[in-house]
């Protein structure tokens, strides 16, 4: 087989994270395009692995994506290369707009349409979270699981890296008390 | 020295989030309680705003932009970097000793709880942003609650739109009404 470049690499996924709006969920078809259909780097089925192994790894699910197709192609360095191009328009788009952005940041009418701004972004997160309430809220013990994060980082600001913790170990404890009751 | 202690806290966001870019808010907001010099709760509304509305996931948009505020163009560099460096690490040794790690049944097991507890986390960070934007000096801003109730509206039902059609007009009222800041 022939050894695909690095700078293939880093171009494509400069192209993907260039293009890809709004995350990890919106990078998907983008992804199928041209890392199946155009370079021909993986099947399908190869892809939609990847993606889902991105999903449930730390970090964020286009990195971890990218990450994952560059090693599989060119080692450690390949994961590494995929990366930076699926970061580089992110760093180059975000550098100027916050240099221009922080130049401006006094002017009336810049303050005036970020106030409304934050408003709108207050009700896109909320509807982000409604999203993930439908798809993680599945049952009673997730439910109040749900309650006691709310209320235990908003009143005692638990740290959130002891949520994560305590949750895994929740769920895997959860799961093996209902499989052992349908066991019986 | 500022890089190292930036790469470091954005090191432990990239660890510590898990499940899509707004995942990694709640620790934003714990780093602005530890670090107010470096983060606010108002700029990190603008930073979700900014992030959601350019190309790029929006996790990394995030940390540039929070690391560009902090040290300049090269803060934001390092910032980026640092979310990204985990990530790298863990996909690397999952592609090497575990290729079935996402039909594991001790992974799927621990995203049950998982989401849930992220759905919280989220949560509470969407909390925190409606108490800066909804809430002035302890009483409640009518207007803003008033236009929040418009936009959840609109949100939903208009599911379909992006999310820099709500920012646009966002902008736009933010200007007709000559909202202060």
């Amino acid at each position: 087989m022939k050894e695909i470049s690095l700078w293939a690499l880093y171009f494509t996924f400069f192209k993907i994270g260039g293009l890809t709006f709004g995350g990890g969920y919106a990078m998907l078809p983008l992804l199928q395009e041209e890392v199946v259909n155009r370079r021909q780097w993986a099947s399908e089925e190869e892809l939609l692995d990847m993606y889902a192994i991105g999903q449930v790894t730390p970090g964020i699910i286009a990195v971890n994506t990218a990450t994952m197709v560059g090693y599989r192609k060119r080692g450690i360095l390949g994961g590494v290369i995929a990366t930076l191009g699926e970061i580089s328009p992110s760093i180059i788009i975000i550098t100027t707009l916050a240099t221009i952005l922080l130049r401006y940041k006094d002017a009336p009418y810049l303050q005036q349409a970020f106030s409304g701004i934050r408003i709108a972004v207050c009700a896109t997160v909320t509807m982000s979270i409604i999203r993930l309430m439908k798809k993680s809220l599945v049952d009673l013990p997730t439910i109040l699981l749900y309650l006691l994060v709310v209320a235990s980082t908003v009143l005692f600001s638990l740290s959130p890296v002891i949520v994560v913790l305590v949750a895994i170990l929740f769920g895997i404890v959860v799961q093996n008390i209902k499989h052992r009751k349908e066991g019986i | 020295m500022i890089y190292l202690a930036l790469f470091y806290e954005f090191f432990k966001v990239g660890l510590f989030s898990i499940g899509g870019g707004l995942a990694t808010l709640p620790f934003l907001y714990k780093l602005a309680e530890r670090r107010p010099d470096w983060l606010t709760v108002q700029t990190i509304a603008d930073m979700i705003a900014i992030s959601e509305s350019t190309p790029g996931p929006i996790g990394i948009n995030m940390a540039t932009y929070a690391g560009y505020q902090v040290a300049g163009v090269f803060g934001g560099i390092i910032a980026t970097l640092g979310e990204v460096a985990p990530s790298i690490i863990i996909i690397v040794i999952i592609a090497k000793f575990l290729a079935e790690f996402d039909k594991n049944p001790l992974v799927k097991h621990a995203f049950y709880g998982l989401r849930a507890a992220v759905a919280g986390l989220i949560t509470f960070a969407l909390l925190k942003l409606l108490s800066a934007t909804l809430l002035a000096g302890g009483s409640i801003n009518y207007l803003n609650t008033g236009l929040y109730l418009v936009f959840v509206a609109l949100v939903l039902v208009f599911k379909k739109a992006h999310p820099l059609v709500w920012i646009l007009l966002g902008a736009a009222i933010g200007l007709i009404l000559r909202l202060p800041s």
